[in-house]
């Protein structure tokens, strides 16, 4: 019994994890009449569009799903590949059922597809989203605080309904509890990752970027209850590994099930964040949108897009490798992403100091050919293997 | 496609301004080179959204490591540079500036006139219109072991700026970057001597609009990329709100009105150019490795540049903008939320369509920098936009800002020959 609903729940989650043209959204405009907005990597305040009755849709590129027809010439070869799969899913009207795309301040990159887009589909919303570098409450969370009450001003002159503390405060509580489940995935994978693999994990997470939250919410419980039971996940001896870098354009698949098949348990990860981005519970006491703007400036994961206030990049990596239990980290980004590569030498540093064991390789969201990550991967879990039995 | 006669036949002489201009230069970094000894402080920053004449109110000295790691590539260090930065971790594919900063350090630190720099005493992180800066003084942060202040500076997404954002870079100014520059200078901000140097900005800021707006002449007196970064720019960020730079500007505006009068063109690596057969518009930084080499490329064809965005990433002051004395902080937060790569690409667009019809332009080139997302993500789109909207056509190069691996001249020159001559033809066909 409990093999077929995970084999259902798998099965659900791949369809919509591989829906580029975004049928499910679809399908659910039709059932609400309601408004969906996309949003690129890595986090937008989900909330805030659920409490106004919008449906916000996490679009992460084309993956290896489509082939680049028109986005080539949008982009230069020295541009990571997902804007350029961005903007041919919006050509090919792949993206049509969105009232309106949000590119939040991650990189020169994404900010310019924000004005991209702008020309190429001036009927649409498109809407840059700052955030703020500075972390002091008064002064960056007064600002962001304005950026959500003109999001939400926006939202509302294209058809959503108007802000309304109590919706939020509703909304919030919603993606509290999906957060919390997302934990208990990544508990579960990190205590017995043979229960949890990454593809798995991965698939149910991009599917959750094109439903609602309470949909992803109970795939996730049903799968966990399903895997719990599954006895027939066994561990095995592979090396426990955390994945740094791929937070924005996300890897294929196949690359992910290289990384296992070549010896790894990824333990910890940096994939589709949004869903993580946050840690903890956003509060539910007092202003709902100051809880909004405080969980950003103070529960946000470090991440390479983010000041490093203290100066202490790679430290937040440092530590969820102790937590994880994890033997080393596989710096895995995407060619020509600037947060990550820039950040890689920082980084590296620290694992350094840490005596952590680290590689690292580059992928583009439709690479193909893994043989050499697969290779290079398998030697360093081999390595890992190697030093944990000399070690007493 | 060269005809002889459109070559450059005039010896190559060197205007006034561009002599004093490196006398200038060749103080400021003796000054720096000199600091340990007398105790000058320096502040690092950038070139967008610099606080020139805030720094300087404190009488502390700006030090800007583009302008450094530009300077190593006209010097051809910028390979040696790049190269160690590589072998230490640093990607191939991020910013070349950043790599040849890091190389240069590693390799002693020394600045364009061969001495050393001073090791910085706060980085200045004006984060303005590039991703990559913020993490550039991460990286010089870790490198150097000094205190880091962030000045972030919101992006014009929806081609406006807001009360909210004035507010917010305004706060910190206040609250973050004045309180570090007088932990560092030991001096109270000094709100009236800010107001005077920024007085002395507006004024240079009329004589600078001034020069570049000569452009619109026939000939144009002035080369408006290569020349607007050779003599005309780089003047104004290091020293905008000096009495020195006022002075630069009131008489460079002289010899660009004699230039004017006696219906002459611009100068040129190979001297004065005889006769202008094309006038362009230039979109994205230029090669810094090959400076001449790029700039002769148009010379020799008879092409002047008449407006760039490039010269507009310290600002943008040809719409309006002015330094304002009586609104010290607004002002400064206006002006860095002004700059050209904090503009969105719409805004972009218009300001090449306008400059295409103010400077009677018969095209648009864009030379797509590879280590540079903010300038480069969106200008194939950028181009087409600007070709549909004013008719006039548009040409594509692509180099590097200072890794010379990138900088194909054959190719560059071939793509450039061919831009030329369709733009002969066509004006030989209308």
């Amino acid at each position: 019994m409990s093999a077929e609903r995970l084999r259902g729940v798998l099965e659900q989650a791949e369809r919509l994890a591989r829906d580029t043209s975004l049928q499910a959204v679809r399908s659910w405009k039709e059932r609400t009449a309601g408004l969906a907005v996309g949003f690129m990597p890595i986090y937008v305040p989900r909330e805030l569009l659920h409490s106004q009755g919008v449906l916000p849709v996490g679009v992460i590129g084309g993956g290896d799903e489509i082939e680049i027809i028109r986005g080539d010439a949008y982009y230069q070869s020295y541009i990571c590949h997902i804007p350029r799969s961005t903007i041919e899913l919006g050509l090919d009207g792949s993206l049509d059922c969105l009232d309106g795309m949000i590119f939040p301040a991650i990189c020169d990159v994404i900010r310019n597809l924000s004005g991209v887009w702008k020309l190429e589909f001036p009927d649409k919303l498109s809407r840059y989203l700052d955030v703020p570098q500075n972390f002091d409450p008064a002064i960056g969370g007064r600002f962001y605080r304005d950026e959500l009450e003109s999001l939400s001003r926006d939202l509302t002159a294209r058809g959503a309904g108007p802000y309304d503390p109590r919706a939020l405060r509703s909304s919030i509580e919603i993606y509290n509890a999906q957060r919390r489940l997302v934990e208990d995935l990544y508990a579960l994978r990190r205590d017995e990752p043979w229960k949890v693999p990454t593809t798995e994990l991965y698939t149910l997470l991009r599917a959750g970027l094109v439903v609602p939250p309470e949909e992803l919410s109970e795939m996730l419980r049903d799968y966990l209850s399903a895997v719990h039971e599954d006895a027939a996940r066994k561990p095995m001896d592979q090396a426990r590994v955390v994945l740094i870098g791929s937070f924005c354009e996300q890897p294929p698949l196949g690359l992910i099930k290289t990384l296992e098949r070549s010896g790894c348990y990824i333990v910890d990860d940096d994939l589709v964040q949004v869903h993580r981005f946050v840690r903890g519970d956003v509060a539910l006491e007092g202003d709902p949108l100051d809880n909004l703007v405080g969980a950003f400036l103070a529960q946000a994961v470090d991440s390479p897009t983010r000041y490093a206030a203290a100066g202490d990049n790679g430290r937040a990596t440092v530590e969820r490798v102790r937590r994880s239990g994890a033997e080393g980290v596989l710096f895995c980004a995407p060619s020509f992403c600037d947060p990550a590569l820039l950040d890689q030498p920082m980084a590296v540093r620290a694992m350094e100091r840490a005596g952590i064991p680290w590689t690292a390789f580059k992928y583009s969201e439709n690479g193909g050919q893994f043989q050499v990550i697969r290779e290079q991967a398998g030697t360093f879990a081999d390595s890992i293997k190697l030093w944990s039995e000399a070690s007493p | 496609m060269t005809a002889p006669g459109d070559r450059s036949a005039a010896p190559a002489r060197k205007d006034d301004s561009q002599l004093r201009q490196k006398r200038m230069m060749a103080e400021h970094y003796g000054r720096l080179a000199r600091s340990p000894r007398t105790g000058e402080k320096n502040v690092y920053t950038f070139v967008p959204g610099n606080l020139t004449e805030l720094v300087r109110s404190f009488d502390l000295l700006p030090v800007l490591p583009e302008i450094n790691a530009l300077q190593s590539a006209m010097r051809g260090k910028s390979r040696e540079y790049i190269s160690t930065a590589e072998k230490l971790g640093h990607s191939e594919d991020v910013c070349t500036y950043v790599k040849c900063d890091v190389g240069m350090l590693k390799s002693g630190n020394v600045g364009p006139t061969g001495e050393p720099l001073p090791n910085p005493d706060l980085l200045l992180l004006s984060y303005t219109g590039c991703f990559t800066f913020m993490k550039w003084f991460e990286i010089l942060r870790q490198e150097y072991d000094c205190p880091v202040v962030m000045l972030h500076v919101p992006y014009q997404g929806d081609g406006e700026i807001t009360d909210a954002m004035r507010r917010y870079v305004v706060g910190q100014l206040r609250d973050v970057v004045i309180p570090a520059l007088e932990k560092l200078s030991g001096k109270r901000y000094d709100e009236d001597r800010l107001r005077g140097m920024l007085a002395l900005s507006a004024q240079a800021e009329d004589d600078l609009v001034w020069v570049l707006k000569s452009a619109a002449h026939r000939p144009s007196p002035i080369d408006a990329y290569f020349g607007g970064v050779y003599y005309i720019g780089p003047m104004f960020t290091a020293f905008r709100g000096t009495p020195e730079a006022a002075d630069y500007y009131r008489a460079l505006r002289r010899e660009v009105q004699e230039r004017i009068d006696q219906g002459r063109g611009p100068v040129t690596p190979d001297g004065e150019m005889s006769a202008e057969r094309f006038r362009v518009v230039v979109e994205g930084p230029p090669n810094w490795t090959h400076f001449r080499e790029f700039w002769k490329m148009f010379a020799d064809e008879g092409a002047v540049v008449v407006a760039s965005t490039y010269t507009k990433v310290g600002g943008v002051f040809d719409f309006g903008f002015r330094h304002d004395p009586s609104r010290p902080l607004e002002t400064l937060a206006e002006y860095c939320m002004g700059c050209y790569t904090n503009l969105h690409l719409p805004g972009r667009v218009e300001m090449l369509c306008r400059y295409l019809e103010d400077y009677s332009a018969d095209g648009l080139l864009v030379n797509s920098i590879k280590s540079c997302n903010s300038f480069s993500a969106g200008q194939l789109r950028i181009l087409r936009e600007v070709e549909r909207r004013t008719g006039r056509p548009a040409g594509f190069i692509e180099s590097d800002l200072v890794d010379p691996r990138y900088f194909s001249a054959a190719n560059i020159k071939n793509r450039l020959e061919s831009y030329f001559q369709m733009l002969a033809h066509r004006r030989g066909a209308a």
